[in-house]
């Protein structure tokens, strides 16, 4: 029953997001307002029955419906019930659906907040895109397929099993999806041949919700790596981490560049066209994601036809967008401008996003690099950590200067002594500070620790005037300075120790001494395993106690290492269990990580910027109204 | 020059400037980091390999890994089933490193022909197998 309603559903919601594609662009076409006003009906009957298709799904996980090959693949009777509930997006089928209903959800926000006389178009090239992907999903990926034989499920991946994967898809997601919106705007803007301030308001209101939630997936995603794969480490460069990088550093570039499209008119083409690869990185985050190129952590069924798929929708949705957008430009290239001076905010606004592009580049040259090579036959090679390190930390460290530069300068010509003081007062003030921080906590001086701890200060510094008029900015910008203070810090400070162990040995590490006292046996739900026992002493005092695990989950036969970790503001301590040896020894890993929290603290904190910039936007409207 | 073409004009010396800048570091990082990815088979077809650093690929042969006594020393046997390369490794290895699987280290041979790991990679799927190897295994299946 419920497959048939499933896919009942999906179906009628294909036929809505056609009408709703179709319909508008024709009315716009004809001038025919009748046309147009479908858009709305039928993005509210399509988000109904994306909503359904997607509740039959939830449901038919809950009470273990196994005819649904989905299902039984990716759940057991055993499997707890919250993680019976998020193991819909636990794979291929089920996150594209999600990501159709997220889709949808945006959809339904754009056509209450777009204004009436552009909501039309802006509906039908949403509507495209979701008929793009529900003809993906019913084509090469149904979730509603039925089983073969009877069927007990496969269960859950165990490395899946964790509350930081329950929401941190979703959010993720929720971002990705987000850039769709401001992509659609700008499209339907250059096809009536406005690029207008309302324009420019309205997609970065939606650039920013987007760009919020894509920063929380991925602080959510890097803090799940640092707990489940036990490696102690936050961000492995792994490509669909890179993924998801990419289309946050093209987003944070747009959100600054539609600052200047909305205050100085200008940098329009500039603003469109970034809003048309924050797009088109989204799609190749799904395509590299979903299609089974990549090996990772993340990528779980592997089928060609699926990549295809993907890559020709890509390539016809954006050669498409392309050729509205050359199409169209020269239309916008007359407009008047303002008075340029070369010290002023717009050029900041313009070198920073031109930087983040460069950034963005270099992540998505050492990703796809590879990819190619082995398209081509050409070998097989793998760019891993140290070249996305040496080359981001210059970039970083670039951005960063003039990150502490920006909020310094002033729309208008300004005085440029006044300017040079103010940058050299902050400078001295990062650098003296910097130091005598450095000094006190690590005893030594390195190059990099410095530069970067004097940059974060620096970056604090510059804010100091702006913190009333632009708490947004303000704060995002602190919680970047705090997450790279997170970053360097816990790099240079942290120590670990691989060891052979038997009950009763003790470790030093750090001013931490870690005592095995035993191990017993655990059982779960839908696992057995084993669970050491660790005394932590400071000083001779008692800290805490930690627990780390080895589990193996039955159904798929697999052995998981379940981490424990003592959080604080300024150090974690985190144990992780590795292999039995002979006679009760073990392998054990220990990590003392100093400012470890730090690193999401500031992720969190540049969310919060994000969405103070949308209240104090929606405040500044009610206040003009 | 008016104010457009003014402001055009530093936009590009500044792009321009940017992208020589980068393609300059993205350049000289590729040519330190990159690291190829060999087949035991490919090892052997060529000799001389001792301190080349790469990626070697393969299945860990059943009955193959030895613990040492004291420490965290692990010998293995790396094979695609035509050649076998004798591997080891100090430390912790990842859960999914078992007999029979697939598994990535990195690392380079020593004069004696052992492959010294200096990281065994935690690839996190069960039915991970690199795929030369895989394309490997069929072709001597066939």
């Amino acid at each position: 029953m419920i497959r048939l309603f499933g896919e009942i559903s999906l179906i009628f919601a294909l036929f809505c997001s056609l009408i709703q594609s179709v319909l508008p662009l024709l009315g716009h076409w004809r001038h025919h307002p009748y046309l147009s006003a479908f858009a709305r009906p039928s993005a509210l009957a399509q988000f109904i029955f994306i909503l359904i298709a997607y509740i039959l799904l939830t449901i038919a996980f809950t009470t273990n419906d196994f005819s649904i090959a989905y299902v039984a693949a990716n759940s057991h009777a055993s499997l707890p019930l919250m993680y019976r509930m998020t193991a819909v997006w636990g794979a291929h089928e089920g996150s594209i659906l999600l990501w159709i209903l997220i889709l949808n959800a945006w959809t339904l926000a754009t056509a209450m907040n777009d204004a009436p006389r552009n909501v039309a178009l802006t509906l039908s090239i949403l509507g495209l895109i979701s008929f793009c992907f529900l003809c993906f999903l019913l084509l090469t990926s149904n979730p509603f397929l039925p089983t073969t034989g009877p069927q007990l499920g496969r269960d859950l991946n165990p490395l899946l099993q964790d509350p930081g994967f329950v929401i941190h898809p979703p959010m993720l997601y929720i971002g990705y999806v987000g850039f769709s919106v401001a992509f659609a705007m700008t499209m339907a803007a250059l096809i009536r041949g406005q690029l207008d301030t309302a324009w420019a308001q309205l997609t970065r209101r939606f650039a920013v919700a987007a760009w919020c939630f894509l920063t929380l997936g991925i602080t959510l995603g890097s803090w799940w790596a640092y707990r489940v794969l036990g490696w102690g480490g936050f961000w492995f460069w792994d490509p669909v981490e890179n993924a998801s990088l990419l289309p946050w550093l093209s987003g944070t570039a747009l959100i600054h560049v539609l600052v200047l499209a909305e205050k100085r008119q200008t940098a329009k083409g500039w603003a469109a066209l970034l809003a048309l690869i924050c797009f088109a990185l989204s799609l190749l985050g799904t395509f590299l994601v979903r299609s089974g190129v990549l090996i990772s952590a993340h990528t779980f069924a592997n089928d060609p036809a699926r990549g295809i798929f993907l890559l020709l929708l890509l390539a016809i949705l954006i050669t498409a967008a392309l050729a509205v957008y050359v199409i169209r430009l020269p239309t916008f290239a007359k407009t008047e401008a303002r008075p340029f001076f070369w010290l002023s905010r717009d050029t900041a606004l313009m070198l920073n996003s031109g930087l983040l592009i460069v950034a963005m580049m270099t992540i998505l040259l050492g990703t796809l690099y590879p990819l190619v090579l082995d398209a081509f036959h050409l070998g097989t090679i793998s760019v891993g950590a140290p070249y996305f390190n040496s080359v981001m930390t210059p970039l970083v460290l670039i951005v960063m200067v003039f990150m502490g530069l920006g909020p310094l300068c002033r729309w208008e010509k300004q005085p440029i002594h006044l300017f040079v003081q103010q940058a050299a007062k902050n400078f001295f003030l990062g650098l003296i500070t910097a130091i005598s921080l450095l000094w006190s906590i690590m005893g030594q001086l390195d190059v990099i620790p410095v530069i970067s701890l004097m940059l974060s200060i620096w970056i604090i510094l510059s804010i100091v005037g702006s913190v009333r008029s632009l708490p947004g900015m303000s704060f995002a910008h602190t919680g970047f300075a705090i997450m790279v203070i997170g970053i360097m810090l816990s790099s240079f400070l942290s120590e670990e120790r691989e060891t052979r162990m038997h009950p009763g040995n003790a470790v030093d590490l750090g001013p931490y001494q870690f005592f095995f006292i035993d191990t017993k046996s655990v059982s779960g739900t839908n696992y057995r395993g084993i669970r050491a026992n660790f005394d932590v002493v400071k000083n001779k005092h008692h800290v805490t106690n930690l627990y780390p695990e080895k589990r193996i989950y039955t159904v798929r036969d697999m052995v998981m290492t379940t981490v424990d970790i003592h959080p604080g503001v300024f150090r974690d301590l985190y144990i992780a269990l590795g292999d039995p040896l002979s006679d009760d020894d073990w392998s054990v890993r220990i990590y003392y990580k100093p400012f470890m929290r730090w690193v999401w603290f500031g992720g969190v904190i540049m969310m919060l910027g994000g969405l103070l910039v949308i209240l104090q936007r929606k405040e500044n409207r009610a206040k003009r109204c | 020059m008016n104010n457009i073409q003014k402001r055009r004009l530093y936009y590009v010396i500044l792009f321009t400037l940017g992208l020589a800048i980068s393609t300059a570091f993205i350049l000289f990082a590729l040519k330190k980091n990159i690291n190829v990815f060999l087949t035991p088979s490919q090892v052997f077809q060529q000799n001389n390999f001792t301190d080349y650093h790469f990626r070697l690929g393969g299945l860990v042969k059943p009955g193959s890994i030895l613990r040492e006594k004291n420490g965290l020393g692990v010998q293995f046997v790396i094979t695609d089933f035509k050649h076998d390369l004798t591997a080891r490794y100090v430390g912790v290895l990842p859960d999914l490193f078992r007999e029979g699987k697939g598994v990535i280290a990195e690392g380079s041979v020593n004069a004696q022909g052992i492959f010294i790991a200096t990281q065994v990679l935690a690839k996190h799927d069960e039915n991970y197998m690199p795929k030369n190897v895989y394309q490997e295994i069929r072709k001597n299946a066939a």
